[in-house]
């Protein structure tokens, strides 16, 4: 019997365990996507008879005789389904992975189901947009521009990977078949910390299929951090692909490689390995004590640490009107980006290692590798294809490693795929950080000391754990003028899953404490929160200072902190809307952001532009598109730099083969500074094309002369290629402002959002649509931190208990409000055009101006988010009246 | 996700296939939703064209493959006031979407049984019996005593009912024993008419539910209340004439103990006992009403 699949009879039989999900996708529909393969995301979302499911929890076999439409089947091949229009028109998407699942279940929606979305959306899941510009695009509101030759810059262009992303037929890092393809399954560690003194795997080889097993014998002997950063040494290279010595429960301990998935597991089962178990710590304080075990030998499991003072917050206490004094929690997050980790890896036709990785480093990912490996840098290519969410969490080389490993070892394509859970238990997660916070105030408002205590828990490999660290502790206090300022910081090794980058980059973390503290501050002293801030934020032209050495090449190249500050007030002024419910608590809060545009140490982009043979222009760069939308933003600029329209650019990316390097898509620099390497290769290549034609300037598709006459661009004899290249640095700042109004039900702890505004200063908006999607989507990704979101480790062993969707609670569209964004007006004098970062940012000061609502409106100072029903009542029980809640 | 340890599909199984290594398939959202590593072979018993819901002399039969959607949008009995006033707010109920319920069956909630599951609220809530089909060995004895392959016939196969309230002993545990199955709900007749009232209680606004309670006011004016989610297993209290709120929540005090109150990270215990008291007096004043 056979599944008619878009209506096509296909004769294939299904396995007799498989899912409708991966047949569907074995047939060639790739847009049928795995976010969580539990049935939780809708990602997979197709129809059979007409009937939407989920097609990851649909046994296959049930499929037979029935009909099957997808993503790819949805409109006739020549033109949109409306639904898919209408995504198209509100760009109803950044990242687009979970888009053919939404769409597939737009299109079966009835219209009582459309007036109920947060209930009719409930299996739907997006992270990126924070849902605004989803419910647009079934609401029928077009927000896209189409802007005129010259005018890119400032339009809500859409992205030019739109049309692929509605249709299913954007290809992400999976979405390739490939003939001979083997899969890659690890055996994961069910021990804290242990030593490996025998693995048995003769019972793993005698599956039928099963090509390889790797285990630490056959790994590089080097060590590596997984962190990737232009400058390698960064990061504590503390990791192995194998180790004999495992660390976490969830850690690799071998791998095998076979025919299929299934042989794969089969193996993973069969290997006998024995292990001599070692003493284990998952307290980051008790991992510091002495007497604790040591994850990787030194003298100390602290692997960063920061001890300064500026000034003498003994003074500034001496000197203060009032002091408030707290310790604060942030969970441990997952970055939950829908689309897993995972890689191709494959011999090309010269015999050169290509991998094609779920990563926004692909450059720095090929460096490591080559390293790792011995190899030349040219033996080596990285390539993405369009990357389903990152937030950070690719920042990381998580699977190239051991992927390249069996490359190598086989000589055969071999791919490597994360199951959702083992996003939970073997990738990395956000750093949970301990902040003993004192600060200090005068009557007047003015801040005298800032004392901070800062414990982060980097888990049981150190990658990212001192950079996050030291950022933590910069921005977050260097916004605040104040003469007296102490640091005490430490990243620890503990044996659970590593920490790692994570949107915000330790900022939102050390904020949450910071901006609390201020605001009990405030209170204390009667004022007004913006006032407060007001009184000690930085000012253009003066220093922005934090205890410990940092970077000298931050400077406020434009200033909207005021802006953001005015916006929050304003909002706070105007009247409520709506009234809350009978009973309920209400009560405002904010909290406010700076962050660094891109890291210090250098962050570099080449870009290339050329002049096509058919008068388009290409422009090739490096940055990865995971929603992120620079691909959009670069080209805007080099359209109109070129005086044409974006239609006629088109964008080579993210591999390694297209341009000399790019050191990746993090730290907010897509725009900043990718964005500054096309904009300097447009003008290059303009006055190239003007220089060889004689023209005085350019039009749509011409180059035209002084006395008025135009030369097809495709005339124009070529090619014609210019190079632009940016270094990160200096750097500029960006400013965030968060303000909540919200009413709380005592009697079932209940928190209900009644208004939301977000004030930033990205410096000149290149694109308002896709940056207001930013901020957006990070004031949803916060509310998940602030609000659903916590990983349970196992208090005794580490072990990570939220292992998927139904236990760790993603912010659906029933739980993100709608947050009215205001831009500050401002351009930067060290950005491309104006523009200044906005990607990470509006995350930091959402969770603490939501913990300042709760203390408004309850009388309770909420300390450890994520503050969920059951345990903001627990805190109205306990009666703490500005007393903490822990 | 894909179950590669499956070898082989029976479809439609019948009572009595069952051997070790094999699962029951309903509609396979649960089934397809975690890792099954011990599974070889899937016995489906969606395919077995049993009628979803059937109104008999007795009161309705709810076919264990009956889907979430079936009874979310069974509208044959009119006269059910009790089934109607219950059915679609336990639909509602699923933190799982209208995408799942098309799949989703009545059983698999049931034996499945987690806390939260609102296919065991409606149905325990509304007096449901279970009609149990199972080897005439049942396999709770030891191992060797199950034949290897206890061929295709119906023959020696035993029946068995069970309250729904009794079903469900635990969080994830039920009363089925190896090569068990369930087959059918039913809800007496009795149990149909009257007055209900509803609440639920989740973390989040259309999340999973950590305390989903019924009550029922029969037309001979009995008292039934039914709490589940927030504890591990189904309570239920039932009282000639409807309580004083003081008397039915000593009796809720009473009824359940302190260990019962379900413990994860869906809700903490003591804010789910809490919900349990608030709905459960809510619940008592909007039928006295």
């Amino acid at each position: 019997m056979t599944v008619r699949i878009n209506g096509t009879e296909h004769g294939r039989a299904p396995r007799p365990g498989q899912c409708l999900r991966t047949f569907l996708r074995e047939e060639g529909c790739f847009g049928v996507k795995k976010g969580c393969d539990t049935g939780d995301c809708g990602a997979c979302t197709v129809h059979v008879d007409g009937e939407p499911v989920h097609s990851c929890v649909y046994p296959a076999f049930r499929a037979q005789g029935k009909r099957v439409t997808t993503i790819e089947g949805l409109a006739p091949a020549d033109g949109l389904h409306p639904v898919q229009q209408s995504f198209l028109d509100a760009q109803g998407f950044q990242c687009g992975f979970c888009t053919a699942g939404l769409i597939m279940t737009t299109a079966a929606l009835d219209e009582a189901q459309r007036a109920d979305l947060p209930r009719s959306l409930k299996g739907s899941l997006c992270r990126c947009t924070g849902y605004r510009a989803v419910a647009d695009a079934i609401n029928g509101v077009r927000t896209v521009e189409d802007p005129e030759a010259g005018a890119a810059i400032g339009a809500g262009l859409g992205a030019p990977a739109g049309p692929q992303i509605v249709t299913g037929t954007a290809r992400y890092t999976f979405d390739v078949a490939m003939p001979g393809m083997l899969h890659l399954k690890v055996l994961r560690s069910p021990h804290a910390h242990a030593r490996i003194t025998s693995i048995d795997a003769s019972g793993a080889l005698a599956v039928p299929g099963v090509r390889a097993v790797l285990t630490h014998e056959d790994a590089p002997a080097k060590f590596f951090s997984t962190a990737r950063h232009e400058n390698p040494s960064e990061d504590p290279a503390d990791t192995r692909v194998l180790d004999d010595v495992v660390r976490f429960i969830g850690q690799r301990v071998a791998a095998v490689v076979a025919d299929t998935e299934g042989a794969a597991e089969e193996g993973c089962r069969l290997l006998r390995v024995a292990y001599d178990v070692l003493p284990s710590v998952v307290d980051p304080e008790e991992a510091l004590l002495p007497g604790a075990p040591l994850l990787h030998g030194g003298d100390s499991n602290a692997i960063g640490r920061l001890d300064a003072e500026l000034g003498s917050v003994a003074d500034g206490y001496a000197e203060a009107a009032v002091v408030y004094e707290q310790t604060f929690r942030t969970a441990r997050v997952q970055h939950a980006s829908l689309e897993t980790h995972g890689a191709i890896g494959w011999l090309d036709a010269d015999g050169r290692l290509t991998l094609r990785s779920s990563t926004q480093t692909p450059f720095l990912t090929r460096r490591a590798l080559a390293d790792l490996y011995d190899l030349p840098l040219d033996r080596v290519r990285v390539l993405t294809g369009r990357v389903g969410g990152g937030f950070g969490g690719k920042q990381e080389m998580l699977v190239e490693d051991l992927v390249a490993l069996a490359v190598r070892a086989t000589g055969l394509p071999v791919k490597h795929e994360y199951t959702r859970a083992e996003q939970f238990t073997s990738a990395t997660t956000r750093h949970p950080f301990t902040v003993r916070m004192k600060a200090g105030a005068r009557s007047d408002g003015v801040l005298t000391a800032l004392e901070l205590r800062v414990v982060s828990d980097t888990g049981a490999y150190g990658n990212h754990g001192p950079s996050v660290m030291f950022h933590g502790c910069h921005e977050s206090i260097s916004v605040y003028r104040c003469a007296n300022k102490k640091v005490d910081a430490y990243a620890v090794y503990t044996n659970t899953v590593p920490a790692g980058a994570f949107r915000g980059y330790g900022l939102g973390q050390v904020s949450f404490a910071v901006e609390s503290v201020l605001d009990e501050l405030a209170r204390m002293l009667g004022m007004d929160p913006v006032l407060l801030r007001e009184r000690n934020v930085v000012l253009p032209g003066e220093d922005m200072t934090a205890p410990g050495s940092h970077a000298d090449d931050l400077t406020i190249a434009s200033y909207g902190l005021d802006q953001c500050l005015t916006a929050i007030r304003d909002a706070s002024h105007e009247p409520l809307p709506e009234p809350a419910p009978e009973g309920w608590l209400v009560g405002e809060g904010m909290a406010m952001a700076m962050i660094a545009a891109g890291p210090p140490g250098g962050h570099f982009a080449d870009a290339t532009l050329t002049l096509l043979a058919d008068g388009r222009y290409e422009i090739a760069v490096g940055t990865s598109e995971f929603g992120n939308g620079s691909t959009t933003v670069h080209a805007q600029i080099a359209a109109d730099v070129l005086g044409t329209r974006p239609d006629r650019i088109v964008i080579r990316q993210s591999d390694t083969d297209v341009v000399a390097h790019d050191t990746g898509a993090f730290a907010s620099t897509g725009v900043v500074v990718a964005g500054q390497a096309v904009l300097a290769a447009a003008r290059s290549l303009r006055a190239d094309i003007l220089a060889k034609t004689g023209a005085v300037t350019l039009g749509v598709d011409t180059a035209v002369q002084a006395d008025g006459s135009a030369l097809h661009l495709r005339d124009v004899p070529g090619p014609i290629s210019a190079q632009g290249h940016w270094t990160g640095s200096p750097r500029s700042v960006a400013f965030n402002a968060q303000w909540f109004r919200i009413a709380v039900d005592p009697g079932t702890g209940e928190l209900r959002i009644l208004r939301s505004v977000h004030s930033a200063d990205a410096g000149r908006v290149m694109n308002p649509l896709q940056c207001r999607g930013q901020v957006e989507g990070g004031v949803a990704q916060a509310l998940g931190s602030a609000l659903t979101e916590r990983m349970v480790l196992d208090g005794g062993t580490g072990e990570v208990r939220t292992t998927g969707f139904r236990q760790y609670h993603l912010p659906a569209y029933a739980d993100v409000p709608h947050t009215e964004v205001v831009f500050a007006r401002t351009e930067d004098t060290i950005g491309p055009l104006g523009a200044k970062s906005m990607s990470e940012s509006p995350y930091n000061p959402v969770a603490p101006a939501i913990a300042n609502a709760l203390r408004d409106a309850t009388g309770v100072r909420f300390t450890d988010p994520p503050f969920t029903r059951d345990r903001i009542w627990l805190g109205l029980q306990n009666d703490h009246k500005g007393q903490p809640m822990t | 996700m894909d179950l590669h340890t499956v070898v082989e599909v029976v479809s439609p199984a019948r009572p009595g296939q069952w051997r070790r290594g094999d699962a029951w398939l309903g509609g396979g959202t649960a089934l397809f939703g975690e890792p099954q590593p011990g599974v070889t072979r899937l016995l489906d018993l969606a395919a077995s064209g049993w009628t979803p819901i059937t109104i008999r002399d007795e009161g309705l039969e709810i076919a264990a493959t009956c889907t979430v959607a079936d009874v979310n949008r069974f509208a044959g009995a009119p006269g059910f006031t009790a089934f109607h006033g219950l059915a679609a707010a336990c639909c509602h109920a699923f933190l799982a979407s209208f995408k799942i319920w098309n799949v989703a069956t009545v059983g698999g909630n049931l034996c499945a049984a987690l806390p939260a599951g609102p296919m065991i609220a409606l149905t325990a809530a509304l007096d449901g019996e279970c009609l149990i089909l199972g080897p005439a060995d049942p396999g709770d004895g030891p191992p060797g005593k199950i034949p290897a392959d206890p061929g295709d016939g119906d023959g020696g196969l035993v029946e068995r009912r069970v309250r729904v309230v009794d079903f469900v002993t635990g969080d994830g545990s039920t009363v089925l024993r190896d090569g068990e199955m369930l087959r059918s709900v039913t809800l007496p007749r009795a149990s149909l008419t009257g007055l209900t009232a509803y609440r639920q209680g989740s973390l989040f606004t259309h999340g999973r539910s950590a305390a989903l309670l019924a009550g029922r006011l029969t037309q001979a004016g009995e008292f039934v209340l039914t709490v589940t989610a927030a504890t591990v297993r189904p309570y239920q209290l039932r009282f000639p004439e409807l309580p004083d709120e003081r008397h039915l929540l000593d009796e809720l005090e009473a009824a359940i103990p302190g260990d019962a109150w379900t413990d994860d990270v869906h809700g903490l215990p003591a804010w789910r006992a809490h919900l349990t008291r608030t709905f459960a007096a809510e619940i008592r004043r909007e039928l006295a009403a």
